[in-house]
């Protein structure tokens, strides 16, 4: 279990760039954390390593206060962005390094370094320099080298990113299943919301070195605490709508849409939906918002289609076959259930709630 | 038919006058450099060598003649003890300074480099040479091998450090925060680490350092008057006859066997470093 209390780190210079931050992360959960670069989840990690000293606070590991533990006596295994493998080494005896510091025998560190290499598919280039595998393979070194010394916590810093996009599909499925087998506390740092969404068991977003929201992909997806929230989350950004309370409808956007109970007459809200919830009508509906056709974009199976309404831009997914004309007049109906409405930057409720 | 290919006939002959043009130019340079090579591949083994390149009149007799003189190879292993020592200690020395340099936020770094550096041209230049030799006299330095090391490495310490920090800056911090993770402890890391990474550097200090020495000949000339620990250089300047003319035939065939030991470990160094940097990171 890692516990993070009241952690605070500000660089000299002043830079905050992780704030009175709490959090507890279980025994075998795989934990991303998430949120836009500068937002201190790279630094959050390395604190948990131990490459940071926090200014105030404390990180504790399995139970023990590690706050002033240098990194190699936490039993924390990390991965690096750019992986750090050792250019100088062959393969084994990269991933039999932890060992070799640990002063492990020759052969028993080697056996070892083997073993680990044929689990990952390496063991046809166990004598190769990095430099001469490609950067799929470099990344499973690099895996391999964390595994090797089994330790407590695994810390991945990034660990698809220099990965090409086809690749990353393949390497994301590998890494989960490695992680479900191994069972092995993980904590990795993404600013892909499609990888810590696909990945993760629980998800903290951050932004400026403070949590904004802590749950598992569904909740995080499903109902963000904060409009932040919502628009970092999702493949195509949510619908985010300026909109007033009057008595028991909402006005936004020139529709016209039952109000959740507990809002008061006169509150300014921010209505949201995403486009994969909002549908279009080619005829008027008192429930929609009013626009016409300004920009499609292929997505493949369907259309991402926007809306434009005076300065309000409003985007729809759109099933392929249905798409509208461009210019054409068009109604983005949103699907009630799965609207979501904010007060003060803060979740009132799911409508209807 | 003819009217079109006019033109270019004339500009086919003015390519070929200035490619003409480039290579004489090229030839003379060339011969500029290669002269000095050629005499001395020649004229050791000439029997009565001039200060011109001829076919030699072929002996071994000036080998046989140098190795007579009594300091000649002694004067060369103090070459090697002088040159090696001064190499060893500016390589150690540099590469942990760079190395602290390179990881370590020091308020007016960049100054002090440059500071040193410009420094490092007066101390070991002629400009300095009466207080080095009396800083040498009252430490008991002056005939040592060791006064020799100290005052050239000085001399050399600025700029190793200056092109070492390079090569320590162009090497990633996570190689060493991965070894860190790891439980590797400082001495370990600069060992397993930071040393193989920047082996490419040290080599190319450490002959730099040697050739440096190796060539030196006024500090040497001061500093020691021992003819028995006198290295090559200086040893090269006493090659005279009884009547006080450059004995060309006994500078001639040392020469040669001076330069020798310096071709070897350049040869030596490329062969098993190489000269290149080391990649290997993904970005």
């Amino acid at each position: 279990m890692i516990s993070l209390h009241g952690l605070t780190k500000v660089y000299p210079g002043g830079v905050c760039a992780v704030d009175e931050l709490d959090l507890e992360i279980a025994d075998g959960e795989f934990f991303a954390l998430l949120g836009p670069s500068g937002c201190g989840k790279t630094t959050l990690l390395r604190t948990i390593a131990g490459l940071e000293t926090p200014t105030s606070g404390t990180v504790g590991i399995g139970g023990a206060d590690v706050t002033t533990t240098p990194p190699g006596r936490r039993d924390v295994a990390m991965v690096f962005q750019d992986y750090a493998l050792f250019p100088h080494m062959d393969v084994t005896d990269n991933i039999a390094y932890p060992l070799r510091v640990k002063k492990t025998p020759k052969t028993e560190r080697h056996a070892k370094a083997a073993a680990t290499a044929a689990r990952l598919s390496l063991s046809d280039m166990l004598t190769r320099r990095p430099g001469q595998l490609s950067g799929g393979q470099q990344q499973r070194v690099a895996l391999a080298r964390a595994i090797a010394c089994h330790p407590k916590v695994f810390l991945f810093d990034e660990p698809l990113s220099n990965l090409d996009a086809r690749l990353r599909l393949e390497a994301r499925t590998f890494l989960k299943r490695l992680q479900r087998e191994l069972a092995v506390t993980t904590v990795f740092v993404t600013h892909d919301q499609g990888e810590a969404l696909a990945l993760a068991d629980r998800i903290a977003v951050m932004s400026g070195g403070r949590l904004m929201q802590v749950g598992t992909p569904t909740e995080i997806f499903q109902r963000p605490a904060t409009p932040f929230v919502a628009s970092f989350i999702g493949a195509t950004p949510m619908n985010l709508l300026p909109g007033d309370v009057r008595g028991d409808v909402l006005h936004v956007a020139g529709a016209a849409l039952p109000a959740p109970p507990g809002l008061t007459d006169g509150d300014h809200i921010t209505y949201g939906v995403r486009p994969e919830y909002t549908d279009l009508s080619a005829s008027p509906r008192d429930d929609a918002f009013p626009g016409t056709v300004a920009v499609m974009e292929n997505l493949g199976t369907a259309n991402l289609v926007t809306i434009e309404a005076g300065d309000t831009l409003i985007q729809a997914v759109v099933p392929e076959g249905d798409e509208p004309a461009l210019g054409t007049a068009a109604w983005a109906v949103p699907r009630q259930a799965r609207a979501l409405v904010y007060t003060g930057d803060r979740l009132h409720a799911p409508i209807p709630a | 038919m003819n009217g079109p290919m006019a033109p270019t006939g004339r500009r086919y002959v003015g390519h070929l006058l200035s490619r003409l043009a480039l290579t004489a130019l090229l030839a003379v340079v060339l011969a500029f450099f290669a002269l000095p090579m050629l005499w001395l591949a020649t004229a050791p083994f000439d029997a009565t060598p001039g200060i011109h390149v001829s076919l030699p009149e072929f002996t071994l007799a000036n080998f046989g003649a140098i190795l007579d003189n009594p300091y000649a190879l002694g004067s060369l292993a103090n070459s090697v003890i002088q040159a090696g020592g001064a190499a060893a200690l500016v390589v150690v020395l540099s590469a942990l300074a760079a190395y602290a340099l390179s990881r370590v936020r020091v308020p007016g770094r960049d100054a002090l480099l440059y500071l040193l550096l410009l420094m490092s041209s007066i101390v070991t230049g002629t400009a300095a040479m009466v207080p080095i030799f009396e800083l040498a006299n009252r430490l008991n330095l002056i005939d040592t091998h060791l006064g020799v090391i100290l005052v050239t490495s000085g001399g050399l310490l600025p700029a190793a450090i200056f092109i070492l920090k390079d090569f320590m800056d162009g090497t990633p911090t996570s190689y060493e925060e991965s070894a860190r993770v790891f439980g590797a402890g400082p001495l370990q890391i600069l060992w397993h680490i930071v040393v193989p990474l920047v082996r490419p550097g040290l080599a190319t200090i450490a002959v730099w350092a040697v050739a440096g020495v190796w060539g030196g000949f006024l500090l040497q000339f001061i500093l020691i008057r021992d003819p028995e620990r006198a290295p090559g250089s200086v040893i090269l300047y006493t090659l005279y006859t009884e009547g006080g003319q450059p004995n060309l035939s006994l500078i001639a065939a040392f020469s040669l066997l001076y330069s020798l030991p310096v071709v070897v470990m350049y040869l030596f160094v490329s062969t098993k470093y190489g000269f290149r940097f080391h990649g290997g990171i993904k970005r």
